[in-house]
């Protein structure tokens, strides 16, 4: 192969028709809260480890929406708890994290 | 649904071309890609047509490259392009007709502000005059050129020798048109059909006896992007998005690709062979790629002028399989012969791209 000093980039498009979302389901059955979930993103903007460790709950629940590995991210969290005193929805945040770790481990 | 209704409502896409009386401005990058556009544009005008299109020796870039590269601010653009418009007023002429999209963008936005900002028109003004002694009166009418050869399609329909009918199947031929992103998704107003149906390739490619086709990243950009290119460390990305409208168009069959934008035309046309060479992967039939044209050598085409004096040996992809579709005679022997027929050499051909 050429090299030309650069190449392509893997292509970022997502195909929901592929995407495992079997994780996903599992949490909205343990959780229902996730369910509605508007991806406002006041969680992430409130996290206190967020600058540090790149936890987002937003794109956690979205990365399982999309058949994405999310646990790189959850390992971020401190279970401070502040997201779940900003969301709009009142989702108990917290309780949706330990419940995804359940799930994980 | 009500013809009329129809029809008054695409009245609004639509953009005034008077007849004829142009000033004819050339692209600064184009010749270096595809050198005889440009020059077969005057031909077709000129001689064929019997408009008249006027050009000087004396104009220059009209800056937008590098105001799209980020290197130079736009107030500097904007007193390059007061002095093109000083040439064009030097020589009596109200209609400006720029040979790149590029330029029309630049053009239009430079227009629009001013519009907004009379005071900054008269900054500008200012400043010609001190640099070099000159007053400008504003273009009635701009337009790019491939409104023009789209406002005289059909005589140039009129007088084909070729059509773009496959010869075999007596289909029209299947062609995709890609239309560059300055000439109407920044002022939808200012192109035909606007943003949301840019008409002015597709008819043609209609007039000239082919077929349109769709494909789902049509509007895509070919990648070129200007930052995107020129930063080196950028180019997987420009690469990648010409990429994303190959991998779209590849199951709808598409036998050539029409443009109207330089940058587009020369990166999907070149990039084939660096997707070519890094997946070795082609998009044409038997291993060739799928030819890129500009408008003017597709009229070129129709119009029955030597394929070589259009310049299509300058082509990354090999036209001939194309050529040979719609019936175009050419002389294989003297693709790499110059102006003066004398050789111009050969190029070091691809490993996984098709050429002759």
């Amino acid at each position: 192969m050429t090299d030309f000093g650069f190449k392509l980039s893997k292509s970022a498009t997502l195909d929901l028709d592929k995407a495992d979302t079997g994780l996903y389901e599992r949490l909205c059955s343990l959780e229902p809260d996730a369910r509605i979930c508007m991806n406002c993103g006041s969680c992430s903007a409130t996290c206190t480890a967020a600058p540090f460790s790149g936890m987002s709950l937003r794109k956690v629940i979205l990365g399982l929406q999309r058949g994405q590995d999310v646990r790189p991210m959850l390992q971020g969290c401190m279970l401070c708890g502040k997201c779940s005193m900003v969301c709009p929805r009142g989702i108990n945040t917290r309780h949706l994290l330990l419940t995804l770790c359940r799930i994980y481990d | 649904m009500i013809y009329e209704g129809k029809q008054k409502i695409w009245k609004d896409y639509q953009k005034e071309i008077p007849d004829d009386h142009w000033y004819y401005v050339r692209s600064c990058i184009r010749q270096n890609f595809f050198p005889a556009s440009e020059r077969k544009f005057t031909d077709i005008t000129q001689q064929m047509l019997g408009k008249d299109v006027y050009e000087t020796p004396y104009h220059t870039t009209c800056g937008g490259i590098a105001y799209h590269c980020d290197a130079i601010p736009q107030e500097t653009v904007m007193t390059i392009v007061a002095r093109q418009f000083a040439l064009m007023t030097e020589a009596g002429y109200e209609n400006y007709v720029p040979s790149c999209v590029t330029s029309f963008g630049n053009y239009v936005e430079i227009l629009e502000t001013w519009h907004e900002f009379p005071e900054l028109e008269t900054r500008i003004r200012e400043q010609l005059w001190k640099a070099c002694r000159r007053e400008f009166k504003k273009p009635k009418y701009l337009a790019h050129t491939s409104d023009l050869i789209y406002h005289w399609r059909n005589e140039i329909a009129e007088k084909a020798r070729v059509r773009l009918i496959d010869k075999e199947t007596g289909e029209p031929v299947r062609m995709a048109e890609h239309i560059g992103c300055h000439y109407a998704k920044m002022f939808p107003s200012k192109g035909i059909g606007g943003a949301e149906y840019p008409y002015v390739l597709a008819g043609m490619i209609e007039s000239w006896g082919g077929q349109v086709v769709d494909y789902p990243e049509r509007r895509h950009c070919c990648g070129y992007g200007f930052r995107q290119y020129h930063m080196k460390a950028n180019r997987g990305y420009c690469v990648s998005n010409t990429h994303k409208k190959f991998e779209s168009m590849e199951p709808y069959g598409i036998q050539a690709i029409l443009t109207n934008c330089p940058g587009c035309c020369y990166f999907m046309d070149r990039w084939q062979y660096v997707i070519a060479e890094q997946t070795g992967k082609t998009y044409g039939k038997d291993g060739f790629g799928i030819p890129v044209f500009t408008y003017e050598e597709l009229a070129g085409l129709v119009l029955g002028y030597d394929p070589w004096d259009l310049g299509l040996q300058l082509h990354q992809v090999a036209v001939e399989p194309f050529l040979d579709r719609i019936g175009v005679e050419y002389d294989p022997k003297a693709k790499y012969l110059g102006l003066n027929r004398e050789d111009i050499l050969r190029p070091e051909l691809p490993t996984n791209l098709k050429c002759f």
